[in-house]
């Protein structure tokens, strides 16, 4: 599905004295099928954002379009319901959603409150299972009895088996050490491929950004500050600077030996190694007058 | 040779009698102002370490001595008033309804003065760049903020440890910064020492000696630098291994020869530049 | 957002009303409650009156504020009125409405029973609206003390009020994620029939138990290792004391009563 954002305002508790605006004339285009990365600070408006693309929060202004269904100041879609069927969103820390005696019930509460058929659901758990990494044993605890880690996993089981198209994503390795966010991270990657799914990630992680989206879109203050390639963005880093964010460390690296050796690489998301070849090639073979 | 402020004697934990060992026959020294960072993967045992060192829990086996004492339930009070921690959830530490009565919580616990009280809060929110927001109240500040917050209230009982406990895990990248600035600054300022636990890499180079924890024992103990260069090894117990050691490795595979494990992006370019001037 | 939460009432403000000694607003406020009802001629309710308004004035409040904060009880004030004024049969005949008979008496007593209502609840409201809760709780702490001797939990209770202070908004925030949460997995909180809408609570409520557990559980070990054992011992910074301006209260409100004891009848 398609997302669009055009000219949306959002203001927090209008008409009060404590009015403020979270989201000012922000304009964007999100193809059916990307992986769009939403990088910013607490505060730049990314939390509000991501209200918008289920339908928590309505638009004070301007119009949100999400496939089919068009949010504005005063016009709902007439399904509210079904826009949140097609958009899972996994917030932050979301085993904090967890609330079923066991793991199975918890993973079936989304799909049962969106009609589907039981056998439908234990068909879905079935698939689901493997692929966050829990074992079907686990199905039958408490998930107030498994690691946080592991409750993490039945969370995202929980959305995942509402089947959406579009996959909303709220830093979902925040906490995590590091074998478990890559494992996370990696299993969404897989699950955009296969599933054919449009994934919004909000991500502090400017690593993250490089590696998995191929759209990044940077927020600052309520309102779009960069939007493009991850190569093309995440490069320029006076612009970053000047909202406290940092580039990747690959593309610092690759500045810094710039500055240091008058050779300019360009960043073109390639691996480690292929930097040390680039760099092995330049220092080494000569490269500087080739 | 530094004074011994912590010592782990054969230390092994359990929360019950049924459950798996947490931690298994540790040993090892914290000493006077040093930074020591303990870093392992979540549930390799490191948190367990520091509630022990503060009398939350107690080792069934072994023994832990902190400032020639032992801690045993008659000496808690004691080891508190030398052990400070901050914890890894910004929000379930926060005691007071503001910054400045947060600050005050542990010296109102150990009956300082009033005066005394002012005195400190002032000089401590300072330290951690808190000093304008002594009537916020906590659901106004970044986890960042609290953080400090934190650092303060500990550090205003002028304690000689200060552990923290994963105390950037639930930060942003900003949040995260401004703790380890705060840190470096508190170490510049004040004779104590430094316990940091973290399952971050990044986070313990500035640290003087690391003790790498995995599955409740101690795997590894030794110099930055060290822990650094053995990142396969490192890969295999969940831990990340920083781009610049990636990439030291990467260049040495295409045959470049760097002697010294760098640390970060300037050491690793100062060595190429060496090597780049001999060729 | 999180920027706008507002406990209770209060209302920031610098006034001589919002910087007095927490206890002397409730010792103020109370004997204030208490000779309300000594009041029965015009005289002596126009000093009552006089004084509550000028308290008000003093606020600086904007007068919306304390409005909006009488608004559940304007129903009460008005009932009380029309009550009187149908129920009391003294006096002359005033007015006849629907064949119903008024006299003036009721009147006249409507009006003073419903001024007595509208002016306990507006030096109450005064005091909420000056006062954060936790210096509601640290006046409460200081004048329960001599319930100490009784063995009474006085410290304890009023640690276990600041703290619930403190984690009131943290929780409100928590419901408001949680509730998010769950909306986008289909649960509708807002139509349906009650028992739908009561079934939706569940899954609101025991994350919110579930987390508020945790929390304590933390707290509990973040207290103890900042050394909290109990009140034996304990010096407070924030210190309740009587100054210049609570003494010129007292001896204002001295003059009050008296005016008002002098004016009875009249």
């Amino acid at each position: 599905m398609d997302i669009t954002f055009e000219n949306v305002n959002y203001i927090y508790q209008q008409g009060t004295p404590f009015a403020h605006k979270a989201i000012k004339d922000l304009s964007f285009h999100i193809p059916s099928g990307s992986f769009v990365a939403i990088i910013g600070h607490t505060g730049s408006g990314k939390s509000t954002l991501i209200q918008h693309l289920n339908g928590l929060v309505h638009p004070s202004a301007g119009t949100v379009t999400i496939g089919n269904y068009r949010l504005t100041n005063d016009e709902k879609p007439k399904n509210m319901k079904e826009l949140r069927s097609k958009v899972g969103v996994v917030f932050q820390y979301p085993e904090h959603q967890l609330f079923e005696e066991t793991v199975e019930k918890d993973i079936a509460f989304g799909p049962e409150n969106f009609g589907v058929s039981k056998e439908e659901i234990a068909k879905r758990i079935q698939e689901i299972i493997p692929a966050v990494g829990l074992s079907g044993e686990m199905l039958k605890r408490s998930p107030f009895d498994l690691s946080g880690g592991q409750m993490r996993r039945v969370a995202i089981a929980g959305v995942l088996a509402i089947k959406p198209d579009v996959l909303v994503l709220d830093e979902p390795t925040a906490g995590l050490d590091p074998r478990g966010q890559k494992e996370i991270m990696n299993m969404f990657k897989e699950l955009h491929k296969k599933e054919g799914l449009t994934t919004v990630l909000v991500t502090h992680s400017m690593e993250d950004a490089v590696q998995y989206a191929d759209h990044v879109i940077i927020l600052n203050k309520g309102t779009k500050y960069m939007e493009g390639r991850p190569e093309d963005v995440l490069t320029q880093q006076e612009a970053l600077n000047k909202v406290q964010l940092d580039v990747p460390e690959a593309v610092q690296f690759l500045l810094n030996f710039e500055k240091r050796f008058g050779i300019k690489i360009p960043f073109q998301r390639q691996t480690t190694e292929e930097i040390a070849r680039d760099v092995h090639r330049y220092l080494q073979g000569g490269g500087e007058n080739e | 040779m530094r004074k011994k402020l912590i010592e782990f004697r054969n230390v092994s934990f359990r929360y019950g009698d049924e459950e798996p060992w947490v931690l298994k026959n540790c040993s090892f020294e914290v000493y006077e102002n040093e930074w020591l960072a303990i870093i392992g993967h979540n549930g390799s045992g490191k948190s367990t370490i520091a509630k022990l060192m503060n009398g939350l829990l107690f080792p069934q086996e072994g023994e832990i001595i902190i400032n020639g004492q032992q801690v045993t339930e008659e000496t808690i009070w004691d080891v508190r008033k030398d052990v400070g921690m901050v914890f890894q959830n910004p929000d379930n530490q926060f005691v007071g309804t503001t910054v400045q009565d947060d600050v005050a919580f542990g010296m109102e616990n150990r009956g300082f003065p009033r005066e005394e009280m002012i005195k400190r809060i002032e000089q401590n929110l300072t330290a951690v760049g808190m000093q304008d927001y002594r009537l916020t109240e906590p659901h106004r500040l970044s986890g960042g903020q609290k953080q400090r917050v934190a650092i303060a209230s500990v550090l205003a009982v002028s304690p000689k440890v200060l552990i923290l406990d994963e105390a950037t895990a639930m930060l942003d990248p900003k949040g995260r910064q401004e703790i380890m600035r705060t840190v470096s600054n508190v170490r510049a300022e004040h004779a104590l020492s430094l316990i940091t636990i973290t399952h971050d890499l990044r986070e313990v180079v500035q640290a003087e000696r690391v003790i790498v924890m995995n599955s409740g024992e101690i795997w590894d103990e030794a110099i930055p630098r060290e822990i650094f260069s053995k990142k396969d090894a490192l890969r295999e117990i969940g831990l990340d291994v920083p781009f610049v050691a990636i990439l030291t490795d990467e260049l040495k595979k295409t045959g470049m020869t760097i002697t010294n494990e760098p640390l970060n992006q300037e050491e690793l370019l100062e060595d190429l530049w060496t090597l780049h001037l001999r060729t | 957002m999180s920027n706008s939460l507002i406990i209770g009432q209060y209302v920031p403000g610098n006034s001589i009303i919002h910087r007095l000694d927490p206890r002397t607003k409730i010792t103020i406020i109370f004997f204030f409650v208490f000779v309300v009802f000594f009041a029965n001629s015009l005289l002596s309710y126009a000093i009552l009156t006089a004084f509550a308004l000028a308290s008000v004035a003093t606020t600086r409040i904007p007068i919306k504020f304390i409005v909006k904060g009488l608004t559940p009880v304007w129903f009460l004030i008005v009932f009380t009125f029309l009550l009187h004024l149908f129920v009391t049969k003294e006096g002359t005949v005033v007015a006849e409405v629907f064949s119903f008979k008024i006299y003036s008496g009721a009147l006249i007593q409507g009006i003073a029973i419903s001024m007595r209502f509208f002016l306990l609840i507006l030096i109450t409201s005064l005091l909420t609206l000056t006062t954060t809760p936790i210096e509601i709780t640290d006046a409460i702490e200081d004048m329960l003390h001599p319930l100490k001797k009784i063995k009474f939990p006085v410290h304890e209770l009023a640690l276990m009020m600041s703290i619930s202070l403190r984690f009131i908004p943290t929780l409100m925030q928590e419901t408001e994620k949680i509730s998010r949460a769950q909306a986008s997995r289909g649960v509708d909180f807002k139509t349906g029939p009650i028992k739908e809408r009561a079934k939706a609570v569940v899954p609101l409520l025991v994350p919110l138990f579930v987390s508020a557990f945790k929390r304590a559980e933390e707290l509990a070990m973040a207290m103890e290792a900042r050394g909290y054992h109990g009140g034996e011992g304990r010096t407070k910074l924030r210190e309740l004391r009587i100054e210049k301006r609570d003494i010129a209260i007292y001896v204002l409100f001295l003059f009050v009563i008296a005016g008002l004891f002098l004016t009875r009848n009249y």
